[in-house]
């Protein structure tokens, strides 16, 4: 064809076809047709078909034998004897044997196809997805008699109520969101505050029990918890704000020299004699960080890897978060366990909207 | 009268002076023997003067090039006076000193001295000063509470050392260790002396039977299947992940091959 490139003629019914192409090229691939049938060694061969048949029919059987073993395995290996032996031995068996019990149907079935039932090439005609000129114009005849008939262009007042009635029922759904997270005066009761007071004895996760200050000797790490907070109430019930209270009350206990603390103005005594107590949650996603180098005084989060250096405030050296840990003022009570003397000064934990 | 003159006697004797220091020599000396019998409670080794000697002389020709003469420390080591015999025990004990070359971490490298040269070294530096010492053999029995253990674990070891103790990465070139095959004595005195940028575990953070609880889960996990089946070295959703990458996935883009492909 020497014709430059010009838009393809429909489908007119009487020309053949010419590929759906809508722009015809000067020089275009020629279609290489079919490959050659190739015969296969089943065809050719009884024996092979034999074989092929044998091969089949044995990945039949070994889906059976397996989903048997399986039933075998359950019983062989029952879950009410609790060693941890026989829950892994369970576990193994009976998924091995369900999943080949699955499997071998599948490859057996995709054997069969493949090496015994017949194999010659079909062609599908393609046709243009383009309807015929009579088609098209039957197709817009109705479109304009379902308009008039509607009165769907006449009527505007209906059409534009409609328009606004569908673009607002979504909304609600989108609101919704919110419900993702505290908001209002509930930011300020969540988000902004934690269980620590002032007075509030620091205790050793999980248990409990107040840290005296002689106890945190140099190079030591403890992992607090407000005394005061109680799984249990004093009646006996459960405490539902517990768990959620102690994730933001989570504080990490260091003693350093204090030659190495470099506390800014205001801070001056916020630590005891050495001792420091910094929000264990990270402040870029929440994750706690309590990996306490020693001897570098870098504390690691194992997220993401912010790195705060404790001998300057918890400031970040290395890492995506952005904002320091915020640090718990501690002091001593009268009999020497470390107390808070307040709560911490910002919020703790990851950035939100309203901090 | 005479035996009023013979009390006289005594009290005015040219002994008298002998025996009144002799009293005090041993008030003051049996008071200071019971107040160190107190500090070292947790001891159950006494090391005699010999090993002693023999760790000093040890360390004169190992450690001092690093540590100084009288364990003072130099620039290249800090000083060992106060660290006590667990501190030695460890770091000898585990291969870890003398320490090869400087770097973010010493590794744990073949131990070069035996149990009696440990020993030796041990009794010299806990003669330096008082400092955590050994541990007794009742709180290395794997027969401790080991739920307990888990727990605590969790709160306090596994943010570095892994949930069930299979080693993690630190900064810098720093990692904590795998604790599988560790001894329970060597694991003991880590905790106590808080080696290199491993934070201190004292006694009163962790008590004696919460250490023991710890060895005892430690031991339990590594002497027990895993119910979930193959551990592929305990290192969680990484390992887990590689394994479905290459093998699953490799395994199904396999599969899709074989499914389009003709039969010969």
């Amino acid at each position: 064809m020497s014709k430059s490139k010009e838009v393809a003629k429909p489908f007119d019914g009487e020309h053949d076809y010419d590929g759906g192409l809508a722009v015809i090229d000067k020089n275009p691939v020629q279609d290489p047709g079919m490959e050659p049938h190739r015969v296969r060694m089943t065809d050719k061969s009884p024996a092979h078909e034999k074989a092929a048949a044998r091969q089949v029919t044995a990945l039949f059987v070994f889906s059976m034998i397996s989903s048997f073993l399986a039933i075998v395995a359950y019983f062989a290996f029952p879950l009410s004897h609790l060693s941890l032996g026989n829950v892994r031995a369970n576990t193994l068996f009976l998924g091995l044997g369900i999943a080949f019990g699955m499997l071998a149907i599948g490859i057996g079935a995709v054997h069969w196809a493949k090496t015994l039932m017949p194999d010659a090439e079909v062609s599908e005609a393609r046709h243009q997805t383009r309807g015929s000129e009579e088609v098209r114009a039957r197709a817009i005849e109705i479109i304009n008699l379902a308009n008039q008939e509607s009165g769907f262009s006449r009527r505007k007042l209906i059409r534009r109520t409609l328009y606004g009635a569908l673009a607002l029922f979504p909304i609600p759904g989108i609101v919704l969101f919110a419900d993702l997270g505290p908001l209002g005066e509930e930011v300020d009761a969540k988000l902004r505050h934690t269980a620590w007071k002032k007075g509030s004895r620091l205790a050793k996760d999980p248990y409990g029990t107040p840290i005296k200050a002689s106890d945190v000797t140099v190079g030591s790490v403890f992992h607090v918890i407000p005394e005061d907070l109680k799984e249990y109430n004093p009646d006996g019930s459960l405490n539902a704000e517990y768990l959620n209270e102690k994730a933001k009350a989570a504080v990490l206990l260091v003693r350093v020299d204090p030659i190495d603390l470099n506390p800014s103005k205001g801070r001056e005594n916020w630590a005891y004699d050495g001792i420091v107590a910094y929000s264990k949650i990270c402040t870029h996603v929440g994750c706690p960080v309590a990996l306490y180098e020693q001897h570098t005084h870098h504390l690691l989060c194992p997220c993401h890897q912010s790195t705060f250096d404790l001998s300057n405030e918890c400031a970040v050296v290395f890492g995506p978060a952005s904002r320091a840990l915020p640090q718990l003022p501690i002091t001593v009570d009268a009999e020497g366990y470390l107390v808070a003397q307040s709560d911490f000064n910002e919020p703790v934990g990851p950035s939100f909207w309203e901090r | 009268m005479a035996n009023k003159s013979n009390k006289k006697n005594v009290r005015r004797s040219p002994f008298a002076a002998v025996l009144v220091i002799l009293a005090g020599l041993l008030i003051s000396g049996g008071g200071y023997a019971a107040a160190n019998a107190v500090v070292n409670a947790n001891t159950n080794v006494e090391y005699t003067a010999a090993q002693q000697e023999e760790g000093k002389r040890l360390f004169a020709a190992n450690c001092a090039s690093c540590h100084g003469k009288n364990a003072e420390g130099t620039k290249a080591a800090p000083s060992l006076i106060g660290v006590g015999s667990a501190s030695v025990d460890f770091q000898v004990g585990t291969g870890r000193m003398p320490g090869q070359a400087s770097g973010p971490q010493l590794i744990k490298k073949e131990v070069q001295f035996t149990e009696a040269q440990t020993e030796a070294l041990a009794a010299y530096v806990a003669s330096l000063a008082p400092g955590p010492s050994v541990p007794d053999e009742k709180w290395l029995a794997t027969n401790g509470d080991t739920t307990r253990g888990g727990e605590l674990f969790r709160i306090n070891c596994a943010m570095c050392h892994n949930a069930v103790g299979a080693g993690g990465a630190l900064t810098e070139g720093k990692f904590a260790a795998e604790l599988k095959g560790v001894d329970p004595k060597h694991i003991y005195e880590a905790m106590l002396t808080g080696p290199q940028n491993m934070p201190v575990f004292n006694d009163n953070n962790l008590t004696p039977q919460d250490k023991q609880d710890i060895i005892s889960y430690l031991k339990y996990v590594e002497n027990n299947p895993s119910a979930g089946g193959e551990e592929l070295a305990n290192l969680g959703p990484v390992a887990e992940g590689l394994f479905a990458w290459i093998f699953m996935l490799g395994g199904i883009v396999v599969i899709t091959i074989w499914l389009g492909a003709k039969s010969n």
